[in-house]
């Protein structure tokens, strides 16, 4: 995976734009042209108009809020407004490729449930989250607060996050339900790929899921 | 009621069709007239015509009002006008009354020109089939090959729907809002009480009251209060109403106690002073005999697989006449064939009727659909 910046650049953590680009572009780079996919969580849709402009990928995106509910449609994207922490009921399986969840795992419930869902109605599930445990998040915690950064950029009072947990949390949740991880890849705040100790030098993970 | 951004004055116009017209049920019309009105401009490519489809009690009177009754707003006057959702700078809308309906275009109160008598109760069974058909016939007379889109709420949507899988080339986008695939039994119950409240009105005459002189006014007033129930929710009701009274004392006799009931009385004399019983039996068959999935076994996947149009599925969460389950099915059916669609579960405290209602939220979803399609 090519980090976002040249290397050599002067390095500044990435702003919440810069992220959100890259976070398309790993994702996008994991899925071939014209692949038919499900993004859970979708916002008002900008990573499958991104998708689709790019790759010709088709798809719908799934949402509660109605405010985003109404960004997809202004943004032309098919939209359908389910609460998917009751699950994905009524979705058939395999009818995706690809199911998607992008940095927004965290601001769900039914962890268990959903992760169980995207392999039932994909092939293959996208996970992207930030990971708690970044070297940053640990010197917080150490500092005796909790983190906030450009990957986590909320107050404890505000955060929309309900779930917290770890690239390491992460893989051994995957390993209880039976879920293979076909590829990780990690990243820390500055976008530059990290091989070494992931779960402590990684700000944004991503993965890449199939069934056992 | 604020005439801003209206369509001002407006007249319905008559399509005659000299041609029979095969019903679903077996049997044609020899020929038949619909009434219509027009908003906004047809444009050069005849790309920009939408086609609005009215429920139960509609009629072709959409929007705009009458020039000798300023009363007499159109039904969705506040979705359709200039600068609003459906907006006539962009659209150039179409209103049409139903075969059947009882607001100008052949129906049970025409006079069949075999008889030379009034149909009345002889006024064959329309379907939803049947109305779209007809609906065809008009859009080749206005010269209009495609539709941008076609709308409705409830058995409008189920129109809009129709129209995608009939004539799957004709329509770009439909828009389908508090509408079902198929009545549900509690539905169709609902719609045989309302019926028999008409049947067993003596005033009936077996459908032909108009040859005796009368009108069944305490059966349709019946049904219409049974219809206005199931049109509001439960929690809008107690808003509205609660338990008041309309004289502050229980009155111990059968008169009005309650403001609930004297609105229902209310709704079901103004109803039944102007609404034809046999266009209300007739519809409410074509609500229950409306099930596109059932010529392929109850699948309505494999019903939608013609579909080619995009859509736009909303529904309201206190509707329990055609609940946001309703909607889903439509959904996952279009689903399951790829086909492009947008689903929006709105939050609004109105029940069925939402539909008819501007909801801040409701019309922005609507605005944003239909400022997406290209004419």
């Amino acid at each position: 995976m090519t980090p976002i910046r040249p290397r050599g650049a002067p390095l500044a953590p990435l702003t919440a734009k810069e992220r959100e680009r890259f976070d398309f572009a790993v994702i996008a780079h994991w899925i071939p042209e014209g692949e038919h996919v499900l993004d859970l969580g979708c916002g008002d849709g900008r990573l499958l108009r991104y998708l689709n402009e790019s790759k010709r990928i088709t798809g719908y995106g799934v949402e509660i809020a109605h405010e985003s509910v109404l960004g997809c449609i202004r943004n032309g994207v098919d939209v359908i407004q389910i609460d998917i922490e009751g699950g994905l009921s009524g979705f058939e399986d395999r009818s995706f490729s690809h199911a998607i969840i992008s940095q927004a795992l965290q601001a769900m419930h039914s962890t268990e449930r959903i992760l169980n869902e995207m392999l039932r109605v994909a092939d293959e599930a996208i996970v992207s989250f930030p990971n708690f445990a970044y070297r940053v998040n640990r010197e917080a915690i150490a500092a005796g607060h909790m983190p906030v950064s450009e990957d986590l950029p909320y107050e404890w009072y505000d955060t929309p996050n309900v779930r917290f947990f770890t690239i390491a949390d992460f893989e051994a949740l995957c390993d209880k339900l039976g879920i293979a991880v076909r590829e990780r890849l990690a990243f820390d705040a500055f976008g530059q790929p990290v091989t070494d100790d992931p779960n402590l030098n990684g700000s944004l993970a991503f993965y890449r899921l199939g069934r056992a | 009621m604020s005439l801003e951004n209206s369509v001002g004055n407006v007249a319905p116009q008559r399509f005659c069709r000299n041609a029979p017209l095969a019903l679903k049920g077996g049997g044609q019309l020899p020929s038949f007239e619909l009434v219509y009105e027009t908003y906004g401009t047809l444009n050069a490519a005849r790309s920009n015509a939408v086609l609005v489809c009215h429920a139960l009690s509609g009629s072709h009177h959409v929007a705009g009002t009458y020039a000798d009754n300023p009363n007499s707003v159109g039904w969705w006057d506040n979705l359709v006008g200039p600068g609003k959702p459906l907006d006539t700078n962009k659209f150039f809308v179409i209103g049409v009354n139903n075969l059947g309906g009882c607001y100008g275009s052949t129906g049970p109160l025409s006079i069949n020109p075999e008889t030379g008598k009034r149909y009345g109760a002889d006024f064959p069974l329309v379907t939803v089939e049947d109305w779209v058909a007809a609906q065809a016939c008009l859009a080749d007379d206005l010269g209009i090959d495609t539709w941008a889109a076609v709308i409705g709420g409830s058995l409008g949507g189920m129109q809009a729907i129709e129209w995608s899988l009939e004539f799957p080339e004709r329509i770009r986008h439909a828009i389908a809002i508090a509408s079902a695939p198929k009545l549900s039994a509690q539905n169709i119950a609902f719609n045989e009480v309302a019926r028999q409240a008409i049947l067993s009105d003596p005033d009936f005459h077996g459908g032909h009251y108009a040859e005796h002189g009368v009108v069944p006014t305490r059966g349709l007033r019946l049904a219409r209060m049974i219809g206005h129930i199931t049109y509001l929710s439960d929690d809008q009701m107690d808003e509205i109403f609660g338990r008041n009274l309309r004289n502050g004392e229980h009155s111990f006799s059968y008169g009005v106690d309650f403001e609930v009931e004297s609105y229902l009385r209310y709704q079901g004399d103004k109803f039944a002073g102007f609404f034809d019983a046999n266009t209300y039996l007739l519809t409410t068959k074509a609500l229950d005999y409306f099930d596109p999935a059932y010529a392929y076994g109850g699948d309505l996947a494999a019903a939608f697989a013609r579909a080619r149009a995009s859509f736009l599925v909303a529904s309201f969460t206190t509707d329990w006449r055609f609940s946001p389950a309703r909607s889903r099915e439509i959904v996952f059916a279009l689903m399951h064939n790829r086909r492009r669609v947008a689903y929006a579960e709105i939050d609004c405290d109105a029940g069925h009727d939402s539909f008819l209602l501007d909801d801040a939220h409701y019309h922005a979803v609507l605005r944003a659909y239909l400022e997406n399609i290209k004419v």
